[in-house]
């Protein structure tokens, strides 16, 4: 009996028992576990760059957005971002899928070829991500507390709305966000709900919170380059979950993002090196890792949009973009500590329009760009779509945080922030490299804390 | 006796250590250490923005010597440790009153 034949006499079971697709199911759970591993990338990416006093408090803020944002959006981030629109395309019903639990049963799947709580998750992960990324625009200065308050918040208030608006597809029975359905924006993994809403809502933290103290000043250098790139290279693998995994089977789709998401990623490592080795005289590792990050950034909204020569192009232009706007910072004087803005709204802004430009009627999404000779029709739509998602979350973002700050206090004392946020706000160190670590006398001869002393345990 | 300092260039010490070894030095004090001279530290670029780092690696070598050693050792350090090129480090020589070693109470001369 050959393979073909087995398959073809197993298949009626495995239809009969279930109308789901165990294909399509096993390759959006791996996509899930993948896009949850981008969290502790993102974790080492961020924590590298910052300087050794604050390392703990960035990684802190990631894994802090994972624990909190995947209950928010389970009780009721979820429902308003993917439940029935209650009006004009803006938001889902909060009520409809509060708590899940009405996603328990087969039967709820409808014909949906994947479980619909598997596809929550799967959607809550990429609110974890985005919210994580915001954390880079205020390292080294804000309160644990206040942080977790505003990224609740911020889940049910920012990201669950744009997400109902681009992600929400109406089908028969179901009507969804106005982005999607109405505008006609293409955004294939989240160039706008993700990237864009990132950099605007980081932008509007780093200036509610103001500049770290001796910002354009002090050298702020990254502490420790190799979490750095090994972050950027976890973000990289999880990123194919991310992109090809927003297929929702394991089909073409899924392989032509697959493709476009390595090479954009490799063409945006290039396109940062090439511009820094011309403009510094140096091509560096931060720059590599910063470049591959712009790459996938730009390939998220238009990964099903291009060809992989498109990719290429997409990414180097987003490598040697980002590259430049980096500097912005400094030109107009806002902290955005980690450049959220820098690489993730402007590398969001050039994906997203770029779909207007690069995408061909021969990819998944069948649409042709400006340059494929489909005329301004689609770039307009992206430029409206990316336009409001921008407006929208940067300024409710910047409303969150002025309350946050106003009712409980964002920023953390002068004094704490000079002796370093990790111990004032944690309680601990990140790193006990002494040769005396470890010594009867606690962990350093030499300033150490005291281990706690017999009579106080 | 004497105490001679040495702040050289890291890549220098395992050339300076061989050369004392082989004058008859039988143990150093030597300490990673960040300093600037005249050529006032470097600039690292980071994401486009360059930094001046004024600090810059270096190793402090410390031995108590002879009074008679001291001429000789300073001269082997300078030769050893030079380049040429700026940021080749000092050298310096102090007085010192009183050694003792910590596991016999020898004093001085006999403490070396």
């Amino acid at each position: 009996m050959t393979a073909s034949t087995l398959l073809t006499d197993l298949a009626p079971l495995v239809a009969d028992t279930t109308g789901l697709d165990s294909g399509d199911t096993a390759w959006l759970l791996a996509a899930s576990a993948l896009v949850l591993l981008m969290a502790p990338g993102l974790a080492l990416f961020y924590g590298g760059m910052v300087r050794s006093k604050s390392v703990l408090n960035m990684m802190m803020m990631t894994f802090g957005s994972l624990a909190v944002i995947s209950i928010v959006w389970v009780l009721v981030g979820y429902s308003m971002a993917f439940g029935d629109d209650v009006g004009l395309g803006l938001v889902g019903d909060p009520t409809q899928y509060a708590g899940l639990s009405q996603l328990l049963s087969e039967e709820s799947n409808g014909d949906s070829g994947i479980p619909l709580i598997l596809f929550a998750v799967f959607q809550g992960l990429f609110c974890v991500i985005t919210g994580a990324l915001v954390s880079g625009a205020i390292a080294d200065r804000a309160r644990f507390g206040a942080w977790m308050v505003f990224v609740s918040v911020w889940t049910v208030v920012v990201y669950a709305p744009v997400a109902h608006w681009i992600f929400d597809f109406s089908t028969s029975g179901h009507v969804g966000g106005w982005m999607a359905n109405e505008l006609g924006v293409i955004d294939f993994a989240g160039g706008t709900a993700v990237e864009i809403t990132s950099g605007a809502s980081g932008l509007a933290l780093a200036l509610v919170l103001g500049r770290r103290i001796g910002f354009g000043k002090d050298p702020m250098r990254p502490h420790n380059l190799t979490l750095v790139m090994l972050g950027a290279g976890l973000l990289w693998f999880g990123w194919f979950g991310f992109n090809a995994g927003s297929a929702l089977g394991a089909n073409q789709t899924a392989g032509v993002v697959f493709a476009t998401t390595l090479l954009a990623g490799a063409a945006g490592a290039l396109g940062w090196l090439a511009l820094e080795r011309w403009r510094d005289g140096h091509a560096t590792s931060l720059g590599a890792a910063s470049g591959l990050v712009s790459g996938l950034v730009a390939i998220t909204p238009s990964c099903a949009s291009v060809s992989p020569v498109g990719a290429i192009v997409m990414g180097l232009v987003a490598g040697v973009v980002c590259a430049l706007a980096v500097g912005l910072k400094y030109r107009f004087g806002f902290d955005d500590s980690l450049d959220v803005v820098g690489v993730h709204l402007v590398g969001g802004l050039v994906g997203t329009l770029g779909i207007g430009l690069l995408a061909t009627a021969a990819a998944p999404t069948g649409v042709d760009g400006l340059l494929y000779g489909g005329g301004v029709d689609q770039l307009g739509r992206q430029l409206v779509g990316a336009g409001a998602v921008f407006a929208y979350a940067f300024v409710v973002s910047g409303i969150i945080g002025l309350v946050v700050a106003k009712v409980m206090g964002f920023r953390i004392d002068e004094e704490h922030e000079l002796s370093g946020i990790d111990l004032v706000v944690h309680a601990e160190t990140a790193y006990d490299l002494h040769a005396t670590a470890g010594a009867r006398s606690g962990s350093g001869v030499l300033g150490g804390p005291t281990a706690p002393r017999e009579e106080e345990r | 006796m004497k105490l001679v300092t040495a702040v050289i260039k890291p890549h220098k010490w395992e050339d300076v250590r061989e050369a004392l070894e082989t004058f008859g030095v039988t143990g150093m004090t030597v300490s990673e250490v960040s300093g600037y001279g005249r050529q006032k530290g470097h600039t690292e670029v980071y994401r486009g923005a360059e930094y001046d780092i004024a600090l810059v690696p270096k190793i402090r070598i410390e031995i108590v010597v002879d009074d008679d050693d001291a001429d000789d050792i300073v001269g082997i350090v300078v030769k050893t440790a030079q380049t040429g090129r700026i940021g080749d480090g000092k050298v310096w020589v102090s007085p010192v009153e009183t050694v003792i070693r910590v596991r016999t109470g020898d004093k001085d001369e006999a403490a070396l």
